[in-house]
């Protein structure tokens, strides 16, 4: 049985595996009859529209059906139930499981207690694989990823998607340069783990410093949540604002990714450059869930 | 000469039970409560910290009388003193001596610092760690133990 957990469980040919297939997706290569008289559950104990909706729609796409767990309150996990019966019981009614959950480690304790296949769909401040190998998807679209050189800009110490992203990158011998607010840094043990990849993170205190050099800019909204009042929040926010300006000065094939929602940082104006992708990184999303969804279910 | 100087000075001998020896310095007390000892308990134990160990180092000793220690003890005491070694003494020898091995994994050992962690939770996760050359590795959150393992130890 085929759990997808955490971007770390993934060598490069599984994710070489599902980008391949993701792509053949794309091109309207697939059967779209593959995983017919089959049942996803999806169990988000957390609200995601769009990660929930996208899985849904991937589902539908390859002809199955979708069970969604109502809202916490009404369900038995207000009533006091474990995860793990939780688990034990709907893998009974479905043939995977997407899961959402507040905290870190839900998927993997899910996967030892499920008898069907278990999709990590974000566990708290952990992993979201998803969301990485839809990143990649994307670059890759633009360029080869080997080699890239990625900028990593905004919350890099609570932000998920940037670990899980580096963590990825590694293994296409990317180079990565980090650049977050004072007290937002990368934690040192994902940078050391970097180190023991092979991956050298060099840190900037300004992306104006590094954006020349970038193939890839990966920008993450900071959360008002992570300072003590409006002011200083205000002061980081508005030094991380991506603008057409800072983009003149980047290469002209530069890239600017983001895992939405997007606030304040990307300055509305850079939509209609050619270097946005954010809004077709989002559209990958159904591809590369199919993919996933096809590789445990098919 | 010195070989002559009464070793009981310090620590008496013991008859039976087991000498930790070779402890990290400063972690005595930690392998004390690693084994459960405390100053209410019933175990005869003499403790020594700071002793001079070959030419420049320092270690703790550890001695416990009518006391072997189970595998769960001995995995745990590997934490934080990799170079202990554990000798079981009978009749006021050495019987047996082993040195430490800290496992690929360790289950129930260690409790994960990340609050967030489902294995800290009333869900049936046990805790479990991964070693690596860096630290220690929550199966469940990923989170690294580096530093201060004696104070995470269950
Ligand atoms: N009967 C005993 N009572 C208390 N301590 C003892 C007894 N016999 C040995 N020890 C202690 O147990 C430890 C191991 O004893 P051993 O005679 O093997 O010393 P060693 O040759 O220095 O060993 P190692 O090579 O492990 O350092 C020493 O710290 C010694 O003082
Ligand atoms: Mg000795
Ligand atoms: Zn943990």
């Amino acid at each position: 049985m085929r759990h997808i957990i955490s971007i770390r469980d993934l060598d490069r040919a599984a994710i070489d595996g599902f980008l391949d297939a993701a792509a053949g997706i794309e091109a309207k290569r697939y059967d779209p009859e593959l995983l017919r008289g089959k049942i996803l559950g999806i169990l988000f104990f957390e609200p995601s529209t769009r990660t929930r909706m996208s899985f849904e729609s991937a589902m539908a796409r390859l002809g199955g059906v979708s069970l969604t767990m109502g809202s916490v309150e009404d369900s038995s996990v207000a009533k006091g139930e474990t995860l793990a019966d939780t688990i034990r019981v709907v893998s009974g009614y479905v043939d995977a499981i997407v899961l959402r959950h507040p905290r870190e480690g839900a998927a993997r304790l899910a996967s030892e207690f499920a008898s069907v296949p278990v999709i990590n769909a974000g566990d708290g401040a952990g992993q979201h694989p998803s969301q990485t190998l839809l990143d990649l998807y994307t670059i890759r679209k633009s360029m080869p990823i080997d080699g890239v050189r990625v900028g990593l800009l905004g919350d890099l110490r609570y932000g998920r998607t940037t670990h899980s992203l580096a963590m990825a990158l590694s293994l296409y011998g990317a180079e990565i340069a980090a650049v977050a607010p004072k007290g937002l840094e990368l934690p040192s043990g994902i940078v050391r783990e970097l180190a023991d990849r092979g991956t050298a993170v060099t840190e900037y205190s300004a992306i104006e410093d590094v954006i020349a050099h970038l193939d890839v800019l990966y920008v993450t909204r900071i959360q008002r949540e992570r300072f003590p009042d409006a002011a200083s929040y205000l002061d980081v926010a508005s030094s991380y604002r991506i603008t057409p300006e800072l983009i003149a000065r980047a290469r002209p094939e530069m890239i600017v990714l983001h895992p939405l929602p997007r606030v304040d940082e990307i300055d509305p104006r850079v939509d209609a450059l050619p270097n946005a992708k954010y809004f077709e990184q989002a559209h990958h999303g159904v591809s590369v869930r199919m993919a996933m969804l096809g590789e445990v279910m098919g | 000469m010195t070989d002559e100087r009464p070793q009981g000075l310090l620590i008496s001998p013991i008859r039976s039970g087991t000498v930790i020896d070779h402890i990290t310095a400063g972690q005595a007390l930690n392998v004390l409560r690693i084994l459960g000892i405390t100053g209410t308990t019933a175990e005869s134990v003499s403790v020594a910290t700071n002793v001079a160990s070959g030419l420049v180092g320092k270690k703790d000793i550890v001695k416990i009388e009518n006391r072997e220690l189970r595998k769960e003890e001995v995995d745990r005491i590997a934490l934080i003193a990799p170079n202990a070694t554990i000798n079981i003494i009978r009749e006021f020898v050495v019987a047996e001596k082993k040195g430490v091995e800290t496992p690929a994994e360790l289950s129930g050992v260690v409790r994960c610092p990340n609050p967030g962690c489902i294995s800290n939770t009333a869900e049936p996760a046990r805790s479990r760690f991964i070693v690596t050359p860096n630290g220690l590795r929550c199966h469940y959150c990923d989170w690294l133990v580096t530093k201060e393992i004696a104070e995470h130890i269950l």
